[in-house]
């Protein structure tokens, strides 16, 4: 079991990389790269929810959709929740802890109906996730999602450094901005294919 | 039956999620200040960001929780704006100044010509990356309209190929200024109406020959104002409107016509 736990850890972080390989949730981290500790804002953000977000979606799944078998609603079902949760968490954070409300207020919104949450939801509930005989489902799929999510931050901060050092080293006019930075986004997410592999044969 | 299975989940699962959210909003709801909403009312609720903050909900909620006093950085609002935020907040109104935009170039058609045909993507910021543009002065106003297309107010319109302020339309929002990539348009107290109208910083034979009524830093201005409020920096005089008193000397010297009263 603790091996297991290891291994999808590894994993999501650095071989499944959401980000950098399965290329879900582009959107921010385009978006909101530009300084570090907004990156680190946002990346914790995306674990909190990607982790709530399991935490509705998996069982919603297992016991009402496949009980009545809906599981073509997955998709619009799973929005619905996440939405109305993150609207949730969100009134919540702001009456009871204004001050985390504040830093994670804007990105918290932005981030419901990502593709790399809903992502998340949907790949912790795929045959392969499920047949982990040695190790609880629902827990297995928690890792799943914070370990989904901790590679986000991982990807968001490192980018944040690169964004960081071009910005300072002045590239040519024609590609300041948005084309330098996809360059150097792809040439980070093509580093991390490096990882192919890795995690499954460390544990072998 | 089974879509009538499904429309029942959904339904289901979504109203259990609008009735858990509207508890919570009960349940949770935060106090704004009062004030805040007042304020805001009175604000134009363009947005511009004159004032200094995030748009006019940054501003009002900064003078509610009374980290901002001055009532009258509303620049769109005017003196009215202020006045009622003033009223609000139950302090004396500020006197305010009103300011419009004034574009420094005056190269119309018939002041300066073109030295190339330009049939690129109708923009100013376009134009101006290939030779600086399609004028023969690199400095002067493109004509293109960026300016025209950010203004809320209709207060800004190219006239005979130059960028032209309607001064009771104008709000100072400063949009405009921000747009032109030459940097032409700057915000002047309306109270002072006179003005650079050019921003070539060339030497004086070279602006000429591109304009008929460029600056060409001759100081005779300099020379004749009596306050010392304006002054020619790299080839191109420049007024400081702090210490003008509008008396107009300078644009009575100016021997280009560049500086208009």
């Amino acid at each position: 079991m603790f091996k297991d736990l290891i291994i999808i850890i590894m994993t999501s972080v650095l071989v499944n990389n959401y980000v950098l390989s399965r290329f879900l949730g582009i959107c921010p981290f385009l978006g909101v790269s530009k300084k570090t500790n907004q990156a680190f804002g946002m990346g914790v953000a995306v674990i909190l929810v990607m982790m709530m977000a399991t935490l509705v979606t998996w069982p919603i799944q297992r016991y009402v959709l496949d009980a009545f078998g809906l599981e073509y609603l997955q998709t619009i079902v799973f929005i619905l929740v996440i939405a109305a949760l993150v609207q949730l968490v969100e009134m919540f954070l702001k009456k009871v802890i204004p001050s985390l409300h504040a830093s994670l207020g804007i990105y918290l919104p932005l981030i419901t109906t990502n593709c790399a949450v809903l992502g998340v939801c949907k790949n912790s509930l795929t045959e392969e996730m499920l047949t982990k005989a040695d190790t609880p489902q629902f827990l297995y799929a928690m890792i799943y999602a914070f370990a989904s999510g901790l590679g986000f931050l991982l990807a968001m901060v490192l980018f944040a450094g690169v964004r960081n050092r071009i910005a300072a080293s002045k590239p040519p006019k024609a590609f300041e901005g948005t084309p330098i930075t996809l360059i150097s986004a792809s040439i980070v997410a093509l580093a991390f294919f490096g990882f192919g592999g890795i995690a499954e044969n460390l544990f072998k | 039956m089974p879509i009538l299975i499904a429309t029942a989940v959904v339904t289901a699962i979504g109203l259990l999620c609008a009735v858990m959210l509207a508890v919570a909003s009960k349940a949770f709801e935060v106090k704004t200040n009062p004030k805040t909403e007042q304020i805001r009312a009175c604000l134009p609720g363009a947005n511009c960001g004159a004032c200094g903050y995030a748009g006019c909900d940054g501003y009002a909620n900064a003078l509610a929780e009374e980290i901002e006093t001055n009532t009258s950085l509303c620049t769109p609002g005017a003196a009215k704006v202020a006045a009622d935020v003033a009223e609000v907040l139950g302090v004396a109104a500020v006197e305010v100044t009103k300011k419009v935009a004034l574009v420094h170039c005056n190269g119309s058609c018939e002041n300066t010509g073109k030295k190339a045909e330009y049939k690129g993507p109708q923009s100013c910021s376009a134009a101006k990356l290939i030779f600086g543009g399609d004028g023969q002065c690199v400095y002067g106003c493109l004509g293109l309209g960026d300016c025209v297309s950010v203004c809320e107010y209709d207060a800004i319109h190219i006239v005979d190929g130059v960028a032209r302020v309607d001064i009771d339309a104008c709000t100072a929002c400063g949009r405009c200024a921000k747009k032109c990539p030459n940097a032409l348009i700057s915000i002047i107290p309306a109270t002072k109406p006179v003005a650079v109208k050019c921003s070539n910083k060339d030497k004086g034979a070279v602006a000429r020959k591109n304009c008929k009524v460029a600056c060409i830093g001759c100081m005779k201005c300099e020379k004749v104002c009596p306050n010392g409020a304006i002054k020619v920096e790299n080839n191109l005089s420049r007024i400081d409107y702090e210490k003008c008193i509008a008396c107009g000397a300078c644009a009575e010297a100016c021997p280009t016509n560049a500086i208009k009263f």
